[in-house]
C-alpha cells in the first residue's frame, strides 16, 4: 500500500477529493452563518451611530434606542430630495449601504481628479442620513457618513451634527488601518472630545481643519502627534465632504428647516 | 473506566512536561498580539484549542491515504478549512470579539503548534489519541496564554474580563496602571519569566550548554 498511495493516480485523487470534502464544508458554513452575521453587521453599525452621537453607554439597549429614537432616511446628493430605499434598489433604509453602491453604475458618480481629495474614487449619488429625536420628536443630532484615504488606507466615520448644520456633536471612525498608536489614535476618546462643539463652516465655507496649529479656537482641531498623514487623510475628508461636492448643499438645505 | 497511561501523558503532558510555548517555544505570534484582554485570550484559546484537536483528528483519519509528497499541502488544506469555519462562527456568534481578534483567528493556519501536532503526532497516530494530543496541546498553549493574559490585564489595564479589579488612578483611584502591558512586547518578558519559573523547578527542561 505504501508504494501505492503515491502513485499519481492516487495522490490526484486523494488531492481533489480533499479539496472537494473541504470546498462543500466551507461553504456551507459560511451560507450558513451569513444571515447571523449580517444582523451582527446590522447592529454593529447602529451602535457605531449611536457612539457617535454620544448616546452610548455600556448598558445601551442599542436596538431599543434606535427603534425609538433614530429615524434613517435615504437622500439624493443632487436633487437632494429624500428618496424611498426601493428607488435605490435596496429593501429598506435600513438595509441600504451608500459605500458598497459608491462604485456601481447607476448608483454611483466617478469622481474627477481635482474633486476627489479625499481618495475615495466614488461618490455615492443617494446617501443615508440618520436623524436621531430628542423626546418631544424634534430632531437633535444628524449622523452622516463620512470617508476617505488615510496612511494605509480608507478610513469609515460617521459624525453627529446638531440641527443647525454647523456644529459638530461627536464623530467615530469605525473603520481604518492606521498604525496602531500613532494613526489609530483616531478613535481615542480624548481626541474625539477635541471635536465635540467646534463648528463646520465659516461664512458658508468649510472652515474646519486639523491642524498642527491651533489659531481659531471655533474650528480648528489639533493634528495627532506622530500622525501627520493620517492627520492630513481627515483634514481632506472632512474638507470633501462637508465640501460643496458632497454634503455642502444638503446640510444648507437642512438648515433651512427640513429638519421635522 | 481509567484513562490509561498513555491516554493522560497524552493529554495533560503538553501543559508542565511539555508545553508548546515554554518548551518548543511554538505559537509565539498570537500569544504576543491576543493576551492584552483575557475576553480575547480566552476566545483565542478556545479556538487553537478546537482547530489543533479537529486538525489532528482528520488527519490521523486519512493519514493512510495521503500521499507523502503532497502531505503538508493536504495538512494545510485542512487546517485552513477548519480555520475559516472557526472564523465564520466567531463573526456569526461574537462579532465584537472576532472583530478585535481579526487576523489572528486567520492566522492560526500559520500557527506553529497546529501543523507540528498535525506533522508529528496525528500522521502517526490513531484518530482518538490524536484528537486528545491536540486538545492537550491546546490546553498546554491555552495555560501559558491564560497566565500571560491575566497578568496583562490585571496590571496593564487594572481589570478583568472588562471588570474593573483596581481603580485607577486617571479615574480618581490609587492604582497607576503599567503601559507596557498594554502593548504586544511586554509578553515576551512574561513569557520569559514563565520559562524561567517553570525551568527552576523543572530542571531537565534546561537546554545543556553548547
Amino acid at each position: 500500500m505504501a508504494k501505492n498511495k503515491d502513485s499519481l493516480g492516487r495522490t490526484l485523487f486523494v488531492v481533489i477529493t480533499l479539496c472537494l470534502v473541504c470546498a462543500i464544508f466551507v461553504a456551507g458554513s459560511a451560507v450558513g452563518l451569513k444571515p447571523l452575521q449580517q444582523k451582527n453587521a446590522a447592529l454593529d453599525m447602529q451602535r457605531n451611530v449611536l457612539d457617535a452621537a454620544g448616546l452610548l453607554t455600556p448598558e445601551t439597549d442599542v436596538i431599543a434606542v434606535f427603534n425609538e429614537r433614530v429615524e434613517t432616511r435615504l437622500v439624493d446628493l443632487q436633487t437632494l430630495e429624500f428618496v424611498d430605499a426601493a428607488d435605490v434598489g435596496a429593501r429598506s433604509a435600513v438595509e441600504y449601504d451608500p459605500i458598497a453602491v459608491a462604485k456601481k453604475a447607476g448608483l454611483g458618480t466617478k469622481l474627477s481628479k481635482d474633486v476627489d481629495i479625499a481618495s475615495i474614487g466614488s461618490l455615492e449619488n443617494v446617501t443615508k442620513l440618520y436623524f436621531i429625536k430628542d423626546d418631544q420628536g424634534a430632531v437633535e443630532t444628524v449622523v452622516v457618513y463620512i470617508r476617505g484615504y488615510g496612511l494605509w488606507g480608507t478610513m469609515y466615520g460617521l459624525v453627529a451634527v446638531a440641527p443647525d448644520m454647523n456644529t459638530i456633536k461627536g464623530f467615530k471612525f469605525y473603520e481604518h488601518s492606521e498604525t496602531p498608536g500613532l494613526g489609530g489614535e483616531i478613535q481615542n476618546p480624548s481626541w474625539v472630545a477635541k471635536w465635540q462643539g467646534k463648528e463646520i463652516y465659516d461664512n458658508g465655507k468649510v472652515a474646519l481643519k486639523v491642524t498642527k496649529n491651533v489659531t481659531r479656537p471655533a474650528h480648528d482641531i489639533d493634528a495627532l502627534s506622530g500622525a501627520t498623514l493620517t492627520s492630513n487623510g481627515v483634514d481632506h475628508t472632512v474638507n470633501f465632504w462637508f465640501g460643496e461636492h458632497a454634503y455642502g448643499p444638503l446640510f444648507d438645505k437642512l438648515r433651512e428647516g427640513e429638519l421635522n | 473506566m481509567a484513562m490509561s497511561k498513555e491516554v493522560k501523558e497524552v493529554l495533560f503532558g503538553p501543559i508542565i512536561a511539555n508545553n508548546p510555548i515554554a518548551l518548543q517555544i511554538l505559537g509565539i505570534c498570537s500569544a504576543l498580539a491576543v493576551t492584552s484582554k483575557m475576553e480575547n485570550t480566552v476566545v483565542m484559546c478556545i479556538a487553537l484549542t478546537l482547530v489543533t484537536a479537529f486538525s489532528n483528528f482528520f488527519i490521523s483519519l486519512i493519514r493512510n491515504h495521503i500521499p507523502s509528497n503532497v502531505r503538508i499541502i493536504v495538512q494545510m488544506t485542512i487546517i485552513a478549512s477548519l480555520v475559516i469555519v472557526v472564523d465564520q462562527v466567531l463573526r456569526a456568534y461574537a462579532y465584537n470579539i472576532a472583530k478585535e481578534l481579526s487576523v489572528f483567528v486567520g492566522l492560526i493556519i500559520t500557527n506553529c503548534i497546529v501543523m507540528g501536532r498535525a506533522e508529528a503526532f496525528a500522521m502517526k497516530s490513531p484518530p482518538g489519541l490524536s484528537f486528545l494530543d491536540g486538545i492537550g496541546n491546546g490546553l498546554g498553549y491555552s495555560f501559558v496564554l491564560l497566565t500571560v493574559g491575566f497578568i496583562r490585564e490585571l496590571f496593564g489595564s487594572g481589570s478583568l474580563f472588562g471588570y474593573q479589579i483596581l481603580s485607577l488612578a486617571s479615574e480618581g483611584g490609587w492604582y497607576q496602571p503599567i503601559g507596557l502591558l498594554v502593548l504586544p512586547p511586554s509578553a515576551f518578558f512574561i513569557i520569559g519569566g514563565f520559562i524561567w519559573v517553570l525551568r527552576t523547578f523543572r530542571k531537565e527542561q534546561v537546554e545543556p550548554k553548547e
